[in-house]
């Protein structure tokens, strides 16, 4: 007898208890689409996570000046400004692993509309900042790099400090807002992006040129940044060489010595992000988990339904002996059962749990995360769990007296 | 019959059986049970022998080790010409296939399957394609006068009609040595004696058959009865076998 006409005779054994055999392939089912909808969900909250963070700016360092130090007493970063422009445009040139770079300076001013006025932090910077920020426009349009050096009276406005000024759902683009009495037109209105890690609303702010906030803000063009250098590397990869290629260019230019401290510190908020990613990570693994108990559950339901299936068929399993069944053929039989079983369940738990996955990621808005790898690992272990269950209750009708099996009652 | 001495017997060619000093015995050394203690016999091609004696005389045993289903202890069978006492579990699994055909008392027809797949069973192991099954089984469905009743199922036939089912399984194959536990034990002596015509009517063809019953009128079918008692032949003689047929008729 050869193996594939095992399968037909599976087939019939398993159609011949059609209940029993769906309910055992049920605990397959529900074991394979957890998998999958599962690790889905995860794969799903975890590109999420990452989108959210890029959109912080995962590949973002900031470049701060040093600290003062007047008798022993430090004054904590930024309280000495050693970052100048020519530092920024050395930036800029010479380190390969910086795709742009953006002077960050804030202040906290009253803007002043026709119908109100707002306190909010205003950031005097170039157009780059928006791309490291990843921050899109949402009406109107951002100032040019040129109009940024030209001292060009420009504002961006968050989309809460425009409804503040102007009244929620109203265009303020084209309308006029006075800084310090300095009237600056509002040309564009920034996308929302909602509340900071921290609680703060990054809605609340406004952007200007960075040479406008100088000389309107600040009272004239000085030799050092009274700032912050934003830096957006190449990649989210690169953020370490961009670090080390700011931290080497910088040490140069300010001729530090090979033993003396950095006059200047980089941040790095990749570390953040990693911190989140190892967070979703242990979400997923922790899912999948879940999932694989499951699917075990699922098995042991065949191992047993498999034993009751041999103690009741011991008669049958005598009678085939006695025309000539060798002990592998009973084997075979019970065993392709068992995959049959385990392997239908996977098929349908495989439907399954795309559905779920795809219900979840619909509802919650993800984009639908289906790894064509775990829809074939996981079914390939449906195939495995039905090998290893079905194998102890196979060997034991293989293992059967033909002349006890001919007796059993 | 040949008794024969010390186990040195060179096999006739129309010898079936040759049963060499059989022994089967059950339990530890000490407190062992002998259900078999010394049985030589042999069959020749061509008989119809009835197995008797009391429940533990040892009949059943005999017959479990003639149909290779069990080894005896010690002792030499061959079968055909063929030495099967030492052969593993899947030898004698081949040698069932091939030269064996079982009728049981209780029928052991697999239930919800149909009657011509009941009879396809043994063809399966032997290895054969569904054409070559299905021709070759209603072909002993229609020798044992079942050839109207491939597709029903074992509970939809009456008790002789089952019996003649097992007995067709049991020659699909092609058996050199038909093998019967008690085959009319379950039936009503009316239906006995038609399935004791059809054994009849298949030894007649050639069939070399053994069976075991407690019924001396059975045994009369028979054209050589065998006495078992305490694992011994108690007597062996041959006999003009009745004829079941013209008993069949003249019930009618």
């Amino acid at each position: 007898m050869k193996l594939r006409q095992t399968f037909p005779l599976a087939l019939v054994a398993l159609l011949r208890n059609k209940t029993r055999s769906l309910l055992t392939s049920l605990g397959v089912v529900i074991g394979v689409a957890s998998v999958i909808s599962m690790v889905s969900v995860g794969e799903g909250a975890k590109s999420r996570v990452e989108s959210i963070f890029s959109s912080m700016g995962t590949n973002m360092l900031v470049v701060l000046s040093g600290s003062t130090s007047s008798g022993g007493l430090m004054g904590g970063f930024g309280s000495m400004l050693t970052l100048t422009w020519d530092d920024l445009e050395a930036m800029r040139q010479q380190a390969p692993a910086i795709k742009v770079a953006a002077p960050v300076l804030n202040a906290r001013v009253t803007l002043v509309s026709d119908e109100a006025n707002w306190t909010t932090g205003v950031t005097g910077t170039t157009s780059e900042f928006f791309e490291i920020r990843s921050w899109r426009i949402a009406r109107g349009a951002i100032f040019s790099r040129e109009e940024s050096d030209a001292s060009a009276r420009s504002i961006v406005l968050g989309q809460t400090a425009s409804d503040k000024l102007f009244g929620a759902g109203t265009d303020p683009v084209g309308r006029s807002v006075r800084l310090r009495s300095i009237p600056f037109q509002v040309i564009g209105v920034l996308e929302r992006k909602g509340q900071s890690p921290m609680g703060s609303d990054y809605d609340d702010t406004a952007v200007i040129p960075v040479r406008a906030f100088q000389t309107q803000l600040q009272g004239g063009l000085h030799k050092f940044i009274a700032g912050a250098i934003l830096v957006s590397a190449v990649s989210a990869t690169d953020t370490q060489r961009a670090q080390t290629q700011i931290a080497a260019l910088l040490r140069d230019r300010h001729h530090i010595g090979e033993h003396d401290e950095d006059d200047f510190s980089i941040r790095n908020l990749s570390e953040i992000a990693s911190a989140q990613q190892q967070g979703t990570k242990a979400l997923t693994a922790l899912l999948a988990a879940i999932a694989v108990v499951s699917l075990l559950v699922g098995g042991i339901g065949i191992m047993n339904i498999m034993l009751v299936s041999v103690s009741e068929r011991t008669r049958e399993i005598g009678v085939r002996m006695a025309v000539g069944a060798k002990p592998q053929h009973v084997l075979a039989q019970f065993l392709v059962e068992a995959m049959v079983l385990s392997m239908a369940g996977g098929c349908f738990g495989v439907a399954a749990g795309v559905a779920v996955a795809r219900v979840v990621a619909t509802r919650f808005g993800w984009s639908s995360v289906l790894r064509p790898d775990l829809v074939v690992m996981s079914f390939g272990f449906s195939a495995l769990v039905g090998v290893c269950f079905g194998l102890y209750p196979a060997l034991r009708a293989s293992r059967l007296d033909p002349i006890e099996a001919l007796r059993y009652e | 019959m040949s008794a024969l001495p010390g186990g040195a017997a060179v096999p006739e060619s129309s010898d079936m059986v040759v049963a060499e000093h059989l022994v089967k015995q059950y339990g530890a050394a000490g407190a062992a049970l002998r259900a078999l203690d010394d049985v030589s016999l042999s069959i020749e091609r061509g008989e119809f022998v009835a197995v008797m004696g009391a429940s533990g005389s040892g009949k059943s045993t005999l017959m479990n080790i003639l149909g290779c289903l069990d080894r005896p202890t010690s002792g030499r069978y061959l079968l055909a010409g063929r030495d099967v006492s030492g052969l593993q579990r899947a030898q004698l699994a081949e040698v069932r296939n091939s030269l064996l055909g079982f009728v049981f008392q209780n029928f052991n027809l697999l239930a919800r399957t149909s009657a011509l797949e009941n009879v396809e069973l043994p063809l399966i192991y032997a290895g054969l394609n569904r054409r070559e099954r299905a021709e070759r089984a209603h072909h002993a469905l229609e020798r044992v006068g079942l050839g109207d009743r491939v597709q029903h199922r074992p509970a939809q036939l009456s008790g002789g009609q089952q019996q003649r089912l097992a007995i067709a399984r049991a020659i699909v194959n092609h058996p050199s040595l038909l093998l019967a536990d008690e085959p009319t034990g379950n039936l009503d002596s009316r239906t006995g004696v038609q399935v004791m015509a059809l054994f009849q009517e298949l030894w007649e063809s050639g069939l070399t058959i053994v069976y075991v019953t407690h019924d001396a009128e059975v045994a009369r079918y028979a054209s050589r009865v065998i006495v078992l008692r305490d694992g011994r032949i108690l007597s062996d003689a041959r006999q003009i076998a009745r004829s079941a047929a013209s008993d069949t008729r003249s019930a009618a």
